[in-house]
């Protein structure tokens, strides 16, 4: 039983709605909600999820119903490394330059996929600092500088 | 003769040196990731969006709507020489195409796909030009609460047309609305749900939700499925239909224009419906039904008018009322948000350049893919060797410079990352993100009218039935939810949609 929730493609969209809708509900106590004729800030907000628990809860039933199983597949490392070779961009491009980012990025995101060749990523690293760099920073003049710190 | 006039004006603003060469890099760019599998309009467009704040609106959109167009191109392309759609709109291509192509006419199908999909551009221009002044003009005379039904009947009709699950699409189109409200509020300068983020008040970066979702979203979910690659195998062969071969096509053609035109307004409804419709129809009227999965030309003409001409006349909705009716066209209306344009009806009135301007363009960039294509197969089709291996980190490299460039901040590429995972996630659990691209682009402005329209009306909610105008939209958004629920609609619409 518990192992078929689990599993259950409907029950976890609704859960998520739920989520989403109680959440911005409950944040959205803070803002004034005013009236229907001077909405506040929290007006659209509090109907707004209060619509989206409404769905959640009809499509988990839905999910309890129906118990759908979730079929598509998930590459656990894809979900982990490509997040984190945007992360690691975003820390990079700041730290130590807009060539080092690119880098760090190419490797850890061609990790993610099923087969690594270290040879094959590093020529296409360069190919791709090469094109980055003239195509955003001396053709679009980006200001970003190459390398930083070193 | 308005309407040569205006053409020719927008013939004009095409014509000009940067926007040839914008429309060029953008069919260019368009049959490429049209041609690679892996990749589709939808992210190379979000991917692109940050370079487009540098160049000037009109070609700007010039360059995002031939990328649109030319990928269906491309798309079509790989179904006739290798059975492989590039796109999901040239999947039907892909039976009497690839068939063609077996028996050594993959010249031919190429050409009359070509031809076929430049007589339907060139149909839907001179209807855009006809009639997207009047429904310009209608709607300026709108208020709020024509405004508000509009937008709900335009989103309510994505979602219940969109492929999937109506209920979760209906679901995902509040989360891309309530999404669409976070940052500070126009009317109180409230800073809502930013978390104390500076960066989020002004809301979500578009490219952010775009890039995020459908770029990195994506990837995670091709990476998770076995990767297989066809071979090319067959020869182009002559490019030249026969004489024959026009007359069997140009009535599929015509029939299938009419079919894409009629679908490309209606909103949510993909050019993959457009094209599976006409060759259904052909097969149907057909004298010879079994001919169809055998090579039949007009399975080949039908579906790839059908399926230009539904991407054509998508624009309509967009230019003439600020309604997006698909994903692609969300992210054009934020294209245009970026450079500063209010999309509605006022955009003809006031960026004349920008409307005629890009309309011809479209007639220009189909004439390009036409001499673009023929002779280039070849390379297009050595392009499908690149294994996806390579081509994805790329992906990564592209996007995360474009989100980077957005604002000059890191903060929009960790909520990218999060958004990825927000993205492989709602594909676990069978949601469209399409109709929440669409809540998003229109969440703040269905606040602000619904705002306006109740301050008029002194919170009086009758004010959306009273009008006429605003009740015939809530009745059709009530008789769309009506018919879709209906078991034997519901049936053909899964029948078709797959």
């Amino acid at each position: 039983m518990v192992e078929r929730l689990l599993k259950n493609k409907d029950f976890w969209a609704g859960v998520m709605f739920i989520g989403f809708g109680a959440a911005a509900m409950f944040i959205a106590r803070d803002y004034r909600f005013g009236s229907a004729k001077l909405m506040g800030p929290g007006f659209f907000p509090t109907i707004l999820g209060g619509i989206l628990v409404g769905f959640g809860v009809c499509i988990t039933a839905v999910g309890l119903l129906r118990g759908e199983k979730i079929q598509e597949r998930l590459s656990i490392r894809a979900l982990v490394l490509l997040p984190l070779s945007l992360i690691l961009f975003g820390l990079l491009v700041q730290s130590a330059g807009f060539i080092p980012a690119i880098a760090v990025l190419m490797f850890i995101a061609a990790l993610s996929g099923r087969q690594f060749r270290f040879l094959e990523v590093l020529v296409l690293t360069g190919i791709l600092v090469v094109a980055t760099v003239s195509l955003f920073i001396w053709g679009l003049g980006l200001p970003y500088p190459l390398f930083k710190g070193f | 003769m308005d309407i040569l006039q205006n053409l020719f004006y927008g013939i004009g603003v095409a014509l000009s040196l940067q926007n040839l060469l914008y429309c060029f890099i953008g069919v260019l760019v368009g049959t490429l990731i049209g041609v690679l599998p892996g990749i589709g309009p939808l992210a190379t467009i979000a991917m692109l969006l940050p370079i487009t704040y540098n160049i000037p609106p009109v070609a700007a959109l010039i360059m995002l709507a031939g990328i649109y167009y030319g990928a269906q191109y491309g798309g079509s392309t790989t179904s006739i020489l290798v059975n492989l759609p590039g796109e999901t709109s040239s999947v039907v291509t892909c039976i009497d195409g690839y068939q063609m192509a077996r028996q050594g006419r993959a010249g031919v199908a190429l050409a009359i796909a070509a031809i076929g999909s430049f007589i339907a551009g060139t149909i839907c221009t001179m209807l855009i030009a006809m009639i997207g002044p009047s429904v310009a003009e209608y709607a300026l005379k709108f208020g709020s609460p024509e405004y508000f039904s509009l937008m709900l009947l335009g989103l309510v009709t994505a979602a219940v047309l969109a492929q999937g699950d109506m209920l979760k699409s209906l679901a995902m189109m509040f989360l891309g609305l309530m999404l669409g409200i976070v940052g500070s509020d126009v009317d109180t300068g409230i800073k809502r749900f930013t978390f104390g983020f500076f960066e989020l008040a002004d809301g979500i970066g578009f490219v952010v939700i775009a890039v995020g979702v459908f770029a990195v979203g994506e990837i995670i979910s091709n990476l998770s499925e076995t990767e297989e690659r066809m071979v090319f195998t067959s020869k182009v062969g002559s490019l030249y239909p026969t004489l024959q071969d026009l007359k069997q096509a140009i009535a599929p053609i015509l029939r299938g224009t009419a079919f894409g035109a009629f679908f490309g307004v209606l909103p949510g409804t993909g050019p993959s419906i457009a094209s599976f419709g006409s060759y259904m129809i052909e097969k149907k009227i057909a004298d010879d039904p079994s001919r169809f999965g055998h090579g039949a030309i007009e399975g080949v003409a039908g579906p790839e008018s059908a399926n230009n001409a539904d991407a054509q006349c998508k624009f309509i909705p967009m230019l003439t009322l600020g309604i997006p009716a698909s994903g692609t066209m969300a992210l054009m209306l934020g294209a245009l948000m970026i450079h500063g344009i209010t999309p509605g009806p006022s955009v003809m009135v006031q960026q004349p350049a920008l409307f005629w301007g890009l309309i011809a363009s479209m007639w220009i960039g189909n004439l390009m893919l036409v001499v673009l294509n023929l002779p280039l197969v070849g390379l297009w089709v050595s392009l499908l060797k690149v294994p996806y291996r390579m081509l994805f980190p790329a992906i990564m490299v592209f996007s995360a410079i474009g989100i980077y460039s957005t604002n000059n901040t890191s903060f929009d590429v960790y909520l990218a990352a999060i958004f990825g995972i927000l993205g492989i996630m709602w594909r676990l659990f069978g949601c469209s993100p399409i109709p929440m691209l669409l809540g998003f682009v229109l969440g703040p402005m269905m606040e602000e009218n619904l705002r306006r329209a109740l301050q008029v009306s002194e919170g009086d909610p009758s004010v959306f039935l009273t009008r006429p105008i605003s009740l015939a939209f809530l009745i059709a958004t009530a008789l769309v939810l009506i018919v879709m629920v209906m078991p034997a609609v519901r049936k053909r619409r899964d029948d078709i949609t797959g």
